[in-house]
């Protein structure tokens, strides 16, 4: 069953990954991640790891990517996709990527640890539970907890001033009202509706009986 | 299963979101791919947290994802600033500190 599971998990979590680099436009590659996330906290899940798990679903694949969602919205997605930087630059990235691939297979697996061969230490029923780890936050490490609310603040501080709109610079131009661009029907959502004001020459002719 | 696997999973997931990092050249997906490296990292993070049966691991995973959850929101109030002044989002075309 962990098996079955870590397998499944395990190609979600990599096919999700190849979305992301693959797909042109940048909503997919957002969905892509989404996909990418949750089946990366399976893999939190069958390593014990709850509140991790959790929290991945909840604040990554639930609030980050709606983040995200907006501004592709907002910027618009499409562009290119996998066009060539140079002539000969794009395939030497993947040489690259796929080297650092080897080196790192090579450093983890072949580095002889014991722990990488295990299953894991025996831990409790516990292990990984909001409760542990929220007693660790508050003792153990209770200064990299503060100093992560601060990082929070400022960083949230530091996104509204990057973003605002500032004066004097060349924005974009207003919009024309709507209503120039399309035409509403006749006697359709105002006023004139339930008072019959409009003027004899607008109204049609299927109205002009007065039902 | 054996913690290998997880590793391999981890540094596979790192290795695909170099080569985005590297192959696009949108910042929007820059940055997804920067999301990608992070979670390789928090995957081995966890595994190793597991094999020695202590949680520190964990709480070093959590504290990676505040820092991702800064560095996008960040990142993506510079897109937004980029594209309220009309500029290209491409990271090619944007080679000038100055706007």
């Amino acid at each position: 069953m962990t098996e079955v599971l870590f397998f499944i998990a395990g190609v979600g979590a990599i096919a999700g990954a190849m979305g992301v680099i693959g797909f042109g436009n940048a909503f997919y590659s957002v969905l892509s991640l989404v996909f990418h996330l949750i089946s990366l906290a399976v893999l939190f899940l069958l390593l014990q790891a709850q509140f991790v798990a959790a929290a991945q679903v909840v604040v990554y694949a639930g609030a980050v990517m709606v983040l995200y969602v907006f501004v592709v919205a907002y910027v618009g997605g499409k562009g290119q996709s996998l066009a060539p930087v140079g002539p000969a630059l794009t395939p030497l990235a993947a040489v690259f990527a796929a080297a650092l691939a080897v080196e790192l297979l090579i450093a983890l697996l072949g580095s002889g640890l014991s722990v990488v061969n295990s299953t894991g230490a025996a831990s409790g029923a516990s292990f990984g539970t909001p409760e542990q780890i929220g007693e660790l936050f508050l003792t153990k490490f209770l200064l990299a907890f503060e100093v992560a609310s601060y990082l929070l603040l400022v960083a949230a501080v530091g996104a509204v001033i990057l973003a605002r709109r500032r004066r004097g610079l060349p924005d974009e131009p207003t919009p024309a009202p709507s209503h120039v661009e399309s035409p509403r029907l006749a006697l359709v959502g105002t006023m004139a509706e339930t008072v019959h004001a409009l003027p004899e020459s607008e109204r049609s002719p299927a109205h002009r009986g007065g039902w | 299963m054996a913690l290998g696997w997880y590793l391999t999973v981890s540094a596979l997931v790192f290795c695909l979101g170099a080569a985005g990092v590297l192959i696009r050249r949108n910042p929007l997906v820059i940055l997804l791919c920067l999301e990608l490296m992070l979670n390789g990292g928090n995957l081995a993070l966890v595994a190793f947290s597991r094999g020695h049966g202590s949680a520190d691991g964990q709480i070093f995973a959590l504290i990676v994802m505040v820092v991702a959850a800064c560095e996008v929101v960040v990142g993506l109030g510079l897109i937004v600033a980029i594209h309220r002044r009309r500029l290209p989002v491409d990271v090619d075309e944007l080679s000038e500190l100055r706007g």
